[in-house]
């Protein structure tokens, strides 16, 4: 499709995007990468509502945006703002449109975001809606696999953690039935890929398989996507402490995976991953979070109007 | 000559709507979606009534109404079998399925606790995602909604 579509439009989940819309805004990711653009937003403000706390979103949308030439303002708890007054979304967005020229929300209420880009005459971009969509992360994981690997099909790609509740995993699991990809979930009984995603994958074609046990597929795999399990999914503490233990990983994954397999992880990690691993070739996670500057200021110059 | 037993039958009205076909559990549901409590003229209601295709079916005739398409498209979505007889003088003039509608606004409500549909006084929207039996995705949270987890708002 042609890149001037994107102008005006807004971003709140990844459902919403075609493979080639997908590939666009990874393009223009790197090209912006390659040759930074100081002033391409010279002049645009962003306004940033976070209505719950978030620091690697936040921050990198923020310095996404100034490395861009652009302004920033907003909050970052919806404790200082007019909602504590009982002020509704509509109404907040419905003043914010005319202090900006864009809007990133991070709302824990599932459907906040979309809400907002119908109350907003201005693009609004989601940074996280409770449990849905984080459209802007599926961005920066495909960028990622794309940079470490060179290309997006051929892969097998493991997913291994809180399959059930985690978003980053069911939004890329989606990304990445567009491209010939074969997927692993590994995950404790208690903690699988929902149902509905794996019939999903399958109606798509994509070879997808479920096991708890990460030793049996290392060797398949190419990347590793790893997510952290919560403490507050488990009722009892015991429990959870075993499944923390039994999906650690850590250098001897290495001496049973494929030399090539890079790591990923959505961070912030709480133990799953040994930071020994951090100093490999393998390890992709603070890259992977890097990677979330060039890829925001790709989607807030394509919805401004400023790259093609 | 034998007794025959007494057939269970819903008087005829003479002009007006019958909707046919409904789930038996869903009969009320229609009444409330047409407002029926409100309606002057007569109306009569069979329920679990034996039906070949459903097992068990409600019959709702209403004298002295017709029904909008958007009324018709709100059955479809809890009654996606039902049929709309129309009545002339105690004659049925025209017979149709319902149709489901592609989207569907302010019928039924989200099942997700936490969507912003719970949360603040706006109007729900669902897509059909599924026919037979219905599934339909809620616009805001993207929560895929099943046929028997259809509640009406």
């Amino acid at each position: 499709m042609a890149g001037t579509s994107f102008q005006g439009r807004d971003v709140i989940s990844i459902n919403d995007f075609s493979k080639e819309e997908l590939l666009h805004v990874l393009s223009v990711a790197k090209k912006l990468e390659s040759n930074p653009q100081p002033s391409l937003l010279k002049g645009k403000i962003l306004a940033s509502l976070f209505f719950e706390p978030s620091t690697r979103t936040r921050l990198s949308f923020a310095s996404a945006m100034k490395r861009v030439g652009g302004d920033v303002i907003g909050f970052s708890q919806a404790e200082t703002t007019s909602v504590k007054k009982g002020e509704t979304l509509w109404d907040t967005i419905k003043m914010i449109e005319h202090y900006s020229d864009v809007i990133v929300i991070r709302h824990s209420v599932e459907g906040a975001a979309r809400l907002s880009a119908e109350a907003a005459s201005i693009p609004v971009i989601n940074a996280g809606d409770g449990a849905n969509q984080h459209p802007t992360q599926t961005l920066l994981d495909l960028y990622t696999i794309l940079k470490e690997k060179g290309k997006l099909d051929n892969l097998t790609i493991g997913f291994l953690g809180d399959l059930k509740y985690g978003r980053t995993v069911h939004s890329l699991a989606i990304a990445l039935s567009h491209f010939k990809t074969s997927i692993y979930f590994i995950a404790p009984e208690a903690l699988r890929m929902p149902s509905y995603y794996i019939q999903e994958l399958k109606k798509r074609k994509i070879p997808c398989r479920e096991t708890s046990d990460l030793d049996s597929v290392a060797k398949q795999l190419d990347i590793l996507y790893v997510t952290r399990i919560q403490e507050e999914r488990f009722p009892d503490p015991l429990e959870y402490q075993k499944f923390k233990a039994g999906y650690r990983i850590d250098r001897s994954l290495l001496k049973i995976s494929k030399p090539g397999i890079r790591i990923m992880h959505p961070l912030p990690r709480v133990g799953e991953i040994d930071p020994a691993l951090d100093e490999t070739p393998n390890a992709v996670y603070f890259r992977q979070a890097a990677n979330g500057i060039p890829i925001r200021q790709a989607i807030l110059a394509l919805v401004l109007g400023k790259a093609k | 000559m034998t007794d025959r037993p007494p057939e269970y039958k819903i008087s005829a009205i003479r002009d007006g709507t019958v909707i046919d076909h409904i789930p038996a559990e869903r009969t009320f549901d229609v009444v409330d979606i047409l407002n029926l409590r409100a309606h002057p003229d007569v109306i009569s209601l069979g329920m679990n009534l034996k039906s070949k295709q459903l097992g068990k079916k409600g019959i709702v005739k209403i004298a002295g109404r017709e029904l909008t398409k958007e009324e018709v498209d709100e059955i479809a979505v809890i009654a996606p079998k039902a049929t709309i007889n129309i009545i002339k003088d105690f004659s049925v003039i025209k017979k149709e399925p319902v149709a489901l509608p592609e989207h569907f606004s302010n019928i039924i409500r989200c099942p997700n606790p936490n969507c912003i549909t719970n949360k603040q006084k706006i109007s729900t929207l669902f897509h059909v995602v599924g026919q037979e039996p219905l599934s339909a995705a809620c616009h805001y949270c993207e929560r895929v909604v099943e046929e028997k987890e259809i509640v009406l708002k």
